[in-house]
């Protein structure tokens, strides 16, 4: 019977040791992949993806083998990589956005035809302000 | 066999790290850069949550929590800046 | 009088958790202190959060994110595919979505899930809040793609936060 518990016991910590095993490098290649696309796609827009969507996925499997990891240390649970990876989550997509939108702004060449809508709220938008200058050191023709 | 997915994982993680330099010097254009950057913290993240598992110590997470918070921060800021060619308003 | 004790009890919710998880321990005195913060911070800064988050069917919710997970999981493997695959595969787009929510946060959740979910990123959205521009990895029909987005994410949501009654 104790033999018994005994090879449960360690089948179990094998079994964990795969799970953790896997997802560490499953959430690497993710991670890797992401930087791949940054590196290899065609234009800003396209390029976008791969951190946005892969990056965060890949570092989000990395967390939850670091939580399996150290909850069965028999140290209690471990659960606080669980708020990065929420964070990351959440944020992922708000840099996403706010990156796609200042590209838009500053006509970052695209392989997609840029949206009509875009130019002319922008024109709207920056001819109720001063004219501003852009990080490129171009004042804005409005 | 831990060891060894670690050590695929950190080769992986490393050429992540690379690729991103790669397009952070590349550019073209200051949105990619700003990407780029991001993404490079995105992958420190990444090692040093190996980093973590590795050495057996969950010490290496305040690292990653902050370096999350701050990188989001700084993208967003520089996003504002590239919009509105301010940061404060 | 309620509402001045208690601002955001969901922002007490989540923060008393986000408290319980820094600290990495569950012990009673924990989370306590977490309850003491999530209580606290709320009515401090109560003016930066003037409007009370209504959510009218908090399960939708719940089953709504598990989707959107799930999705997420798709939705890598297809990217990491076509990254791998290279640029030839490659259908880049931007896809107007024309909106029918009207909440802002609402339309925040529309626009992150978009962003996470398969090869498609939220890229602008127009100053009255009515299109929301998506751009699209491979896109094969633009109309196909703002009905689906509409579909699978806009109604659920609307369900959610603004339930016709």
């Amino acid at each position: 019977m104790e033999n018994l518990t005994a090879l449960v016991a360690t089948q179990t910590e094998h079994l964990l040791e795969i799970a953790v095993s896997a997802l560490i490098v499953i959430g690497a290649a993710f991670t890797f992949i992401g930087s791949l696309g940054l590196a290899r796609l065609g234009d800003f827009y396209t390029r976008l993806h791969g951190p946005t969507k892969a990056t965060t996925l890949g570092v989000g499997a990395l967390l939850i083998a670091s939580v399996i990891y150290f909850s069965t240390r028999g140290e209690g649970p471990s659960l606080h990589e669980v708020l990065v990876t929420v964070f990351l989550f959440i944020t992922a997509p708000v840099s996403a956005h706010l990156l796609a939108k200042a590209a838009l702004h500053l006509r970052v060449r695209s392989i997609a035809p840029p949206p009509l809508a875009v130019e002319g709220a922008d024109a709207g938008q920056l001819r109720a302000d001063v004219p501003r200058t852009n990080s490129a050191g171009r004042t804005e023709s409005s | 066999m831990l060891s060894t997915a670690l050590f695929i994982a950190f080769t992986l993680v490393c050429g992540a790290l690379l690729l991103s330099l790669w397009r952070l010097l590349l550019g073209p254009d200051h949105p990619d850069r700003i990407l780029a950057l991001d993404t490079l913290y995105v992958n420190t993240i990444a090692l040093l949550v190996l980093l973590g598992i590795l050495l057996g110590s969950a010490l290496y997470f305040e690292a990653a929590l902050l370096i999350a918070m701050m990188g989001f921060v700084g993208t967003v800021a520089l996003c504002k800046y590239l919009l509105r060619g301010d940061i404060i308003e | 009088m309620l509402s001045r004790l208690l601002p955001h009890p969901l922002l007490t919710l989540a923060l008393a958790l986000t408290w319980v998880l820094l600290v990495n321990s569950f012990t009673p005195g924990q989370a306590l202190l977490g309850v003491l913060l999530g209580w606290a911070i709320p009515v401090f800064t109560r003016r930066f959060w003037p409007d009370r988050v209504r959510i009218a069917r908090p399960w939708w919710l719940v089953f709504f994110l598990l989707k959107v997970l799930w999705d997420i999981l798709v939705a890598n493997v297809a990217v990491a595919a076509l990254i791998l695959g290279g640029q030839r595969f490659a259908r880049p787009a931007f896809v107007p979505v024309p909106l029918e929510l009207r909440s802002e946060l609402a339309i925040s959740i529309l626009a992150n899930t978009v962003s996470l979910t398969p090869g498609t990123v939220s890229a602008w959205l127009s100053p009255d809040r009515r299109t929301l521009i998506v751009h699209g990895l491979r896109v094969t029909s633009a109309d196909a793609l703002a009905q689906e987005i509409k579909t699978r994410y806009e109604r659920p949501l609307r369900d959610i936060f603004e339930p016709p009654c």
